[in-house]
């Protein structure tokens, strides 16, 4: 048994194109970082040093993370991960 | 270049007009590959602003879930300005993570004419595209 990680599109150049990866760990951040082992670079997309990075969506069974702990986040075998780019934008600092 | 049946852009454009002065967002997502918009989606923004937008991460969940099986991607990603011009700022150029998507902006500013451009943001690079609206079947 392993955790199963849906990978977006975007970042499809990091896992040789596959859609889903399996990983390993007892917290979100330890199966990134297991992630990161095998498939470098991405933790580098989902991570910064404050945590997750605002861009990205990560769900646990179909719940967001960010309403759970975060990085903190415990997963354990048969968990299901979602990695989502968040759609977000908006006129507000616009330069025009 | 942008190819969208003008009752997409109806679609799109009553979405903003009627969530104004807040900004309006969603997708209209189609075939992987066939860069043919077919099903209109209007999504929730969850910061309900006039100056920002976001997805609601569970809604997203649910629509990006249902395109997945149906072998869809989002074609369009749009949402609204409701101030300014149908121009992207540099929020939605920092956003912007669907290199394959379409980026459809209008701005409501002006209630008598329609202003519905769209782009192309690929790795903090806008490009504008022409825009071609065809009838239903066309």
């Amino acid at each position: 048994m392993a955790i199963e990680v849906r990978i977006p599109t975007i970042l499809r150049n990091l896992t040789d194109g596959a859609k889903a990866v399996e990983g390993k760990g007892g917290t979100l951040e330890e199966l990134i970082a297991d992630l990161d082992a095998r498939h470098p670079g991405l933790r580098d997309r989902l991570v910064d040093d404050k945590g997750l990075r605002k861009f990205v969506n990560v769900y646990l069974n179909d719940e967001d993370v960010r309403f759970l702990g975060g990085l903190d986040t415990e997963v354990s075998d048969g968990d299901n991960v979602t990695i989502l780019p968040a759609v977000a934008g908006g006129a507000a600092h616009g330069l025009r | 270049m942008l190819t969208i049946e003008r009752a997409l852009v109806d679609k799109i454009v009553a979405h903003a007009r009627a969530d104004h002065p807040d900004e309006a967002c969603g997708v209209v997502a189609g075939s992987i590959g066939s860069d043919t918009p077919s099903r209109f989606i209007a999504m929730v923004n969850a910061e309900r602003s006039p100056t920002f937008y976001r997805f609601d991460s569970m809604e997203q969940l649910r629509v990006w879930r249902a395109m997945d099986d149906a072998d869809e991607e989002p074609v369009v990603i749009y949402h609204s300005h409701t101030a300014t011009e149908a121009y992207p700022s540099r929020t939605d150029i920092s956003y912007a993570s669907e290199p394959n998507a379409h980026y459809a902006l209008v701005s409501t500013r002006d209630p008598e004419k329609i202003e519905f451009r769209s782009y192309r943001i690929v790795d903090g690079r806008v490009t504008e595209e022409e825009v071609r609206i065809v009838e239903a079947g066309g």
